[in-house]
């Protein structure tokens, strides 16, 4: 059973109008249980549209989506996803381990299951000493780690993720990205990550499904065989900047892998 | 600095008492200076040694207890007022933020309904209450009073409440969403906790304006114990004696800013946790 299932998917805002606008056109998708898929592409191409389809946060014009074998309706009110933002979203009058507690609360937790969740879950970002804090007492990185740990603790199979860390500063961003595929791996959790950032998806996923605009459409899907375990060393790797070559020339509409385009190691880091 | 204003207007009203003139002055040809004579502002250590007086001739208990509990009884009938009042205005603005349509058929009135003149909303009031018969019960006089201070508190509670529960950010919303929350769920895990900033000083407007609504109560439908009678009893009197109906207005006043107070206090404890700049 896939994690996710998406068959010719296809979005209009303001169907019927003289504004209508095609988000999504003809949308084919599977995504395996342990997978890690990143959506990339420019602003406008749909992919945080796509990404409220598979939550169901918003209703598909045509096609369906199925989440672990299910409607995604179906899928959200059994909360077999969890979900964080570009915007941490902390609740400001909860405390660190109250936040966390705030889905398994919705599902009607006791409350000392919840607690010992809860600080399980902290203990797996690295933030146990922060349980009694309040959200605004904590650095960017430290809010979306806790805004991580609220979404997995419900222990669900998928995570989705919508650009959660581009608010951060570049280096607190590096460090987020291998914490997180710490803790996917350590959890086993399925990953939809949406993102403009080409080293960001290059570095996280085992699939990179490249999106273009006007009408917004998957142009391309590209492997990333970097291998499971990634660290510092992997992204000084050559493999790592054919990789982000690769993608780039995928999002410019190229031939793909055209020997004769060489990037220059320093480029791999930019891109915002 | 409460207490350094306080003194500060004291020492105006004196400064003014003892450079304007007696007779009230014209500026321009028009009649705008107040008097300053002792029948028109009497000094204010008048006003607080009355306090020590007795009430009336031959009696022997001073005027402040006589204003101190004419203040309890309308301070109990203001908690009174201030509670339906809130009750009603939340109700309002959980029903307002409900439903859409609610909002926009509602809100005129609840806007119109502020523009009655409490003096006479009150007599009727009294008289709708006379003939309320709901099995044994029986419509006391005093709670028209705190109907009319309930009257009076509603309409910010409502207004600032219902401003309060759509100001939940749309990510946090979304994310209540994502976890399939019931709206009820959503209603006390976010939208209430956000809205608390901008109850606060809905609460605050609140407060004040039920002592407002029991002491026009009082003094319109004549409900003898509370303060507003003692404002018309002593104001009848300012002929012979000016500084008598000062002990009673400032007793409304404390009392108004007894009820601020309590809900300050309220604040402290709800905000405790919170930034301090929680509301742009």
């Amino acid at each position: 059973m896939n994690a996710v299932e998406v068959r010719s998917l296809s979005k209009v805002f303001n169907a019927g109008r003289p504004n209508a606008v095609d988000a999504l056109v003809d949308i084919d998708l599977s995504i395996q249980p342990g997978e890690f898929v990143s959506l990339i592409g420019p602003s406008g191409c749909g992919k945080s549209t796509q990404l409220r389809l598979i939550a169901n946060l918003t209703e598909p014009t045509t096609g369906e989506v199925l989440v672990n074998g299910k409607p995604a309706r179906q899928a959200r009110l059994d909360q077999d996803y969890g979900m964080a933002f570009q915007q941490a979203g902390l609740f400001d009058w909860r405390s660190v381990a109250k936040n966390i507690e705030l889905p398994l609360e919705l599902k009607g937790w006791d409350k000392i299951k919840r607690r010992s969740r809860a600080l399980e879950m902290l203990e797996l970002v690295k933030l146990s000493d922060f349980a009694e804090h309040m959200p605004w007492q904590l650095s960017g990185g430290m809010q979306q780690r806790v805004a991580i740990a609220r979404a997995l603790a419900a222990h669900p199979p998928l995570l989705l993720m919508d650009e959660p860390f581009g608010a951060l500063d570049e280096m607190t961003r590096e460090h987020m990205q291998a914490e997180l595929l710490r803790i996917c791996s350590e959890t086993s959790t399925t990953v939809v990550f949406v993102t403009h950032s080409i080293p960001e998806a290059v570095y996280l996923s085992t699939r990179v499904v490249v999106m273009s605009p006007r009408p917004g459409r998957i142009t391309d899907v590209i492997d990333v065989d970097l291998g499971a375990r990634r660290d510092v060393e992997t992204r000084e790797a050559d493999a790592f900047f054919k990789k982000i070559t690769e993608v780039r020339e995928a999002l410019r509409g190229l031939a793909a892998a055209d020997p004769s385009l060489e990037v220059e190691p320093a480029l791999g880091v930019e891109d915002r | 600095m409460f207490v350094l204003a306080l003194v500060l207007v004291a020492v105006a009203w004196e400064l003014y008492k003892w450079l304007g003139p007696q007779d009230g002055g014209e500026v321009f040809g028009w009649k705008i200076l107040p008097r300053a004579n002792d029948l028109a502002m009497p000094h204010v250590w008048e006003m607080l040694s009355r306090y020590a007086d007795p009430e009336r001739r031959g009696s022997t208990s001073p005027i402040f207890f006589a204003v101190a509990s004419g203040a309890w009884f309308t301070l109990r009938l203001a908690l009174a007022g201030f509670a339906m009042g809130t009750l009603v205005g939340l109700g309002l603005a959980v029903l307002m933020a409900r439903f859409k349509v609610v909002e926009r058929g509602l809100l005129p009135y609840l806007v119109v309904s502020q523009t009655v003149p409490l003096i006479a909303l009150a007599p009727l009031v009294v008289s709708w209450g006379g003939k309320l018969q709901i099995g044994g019960f029986e419509w006391p006089r005093w709670l028209s009073a705190a109907v009319m201070g309930a009257f009076l508190a509603f309409f910010p509670v409502a207004v600032g409440t219902l401003k309060g529960l759509t100001s939940a950010p749309p990510a946090s919303m979304e994310l209540m969403d994502s976890y399939a929350a019931s709206w009820r769920q959503t209603l006390f895990k976010l939208r209430f906790p956000a809205a608390v900033p901008y109850m606060i000083p809905a609460l605050k407007l609140a407060a004040t304006a039920s002592v407002i609504g029991v002491v026009v109560a009082e003094i319109s439908t004549g409900l003898a114990g509370g303060i507003g009678r003692l404002i018309i009893e002593y104001a009848r009197q300012a002929t012979s004696d000016p500084a008598k109906v000062y002990t009673a207005v400032f007793g409304a006043a404390a009392l108004g800013l007894l009820m601020v107070g309590i809900v300050a206090v309220a604040d402290l404890r709800l905000m405790r946790n919170r930034p301090r700049e929680a509301v742009e």
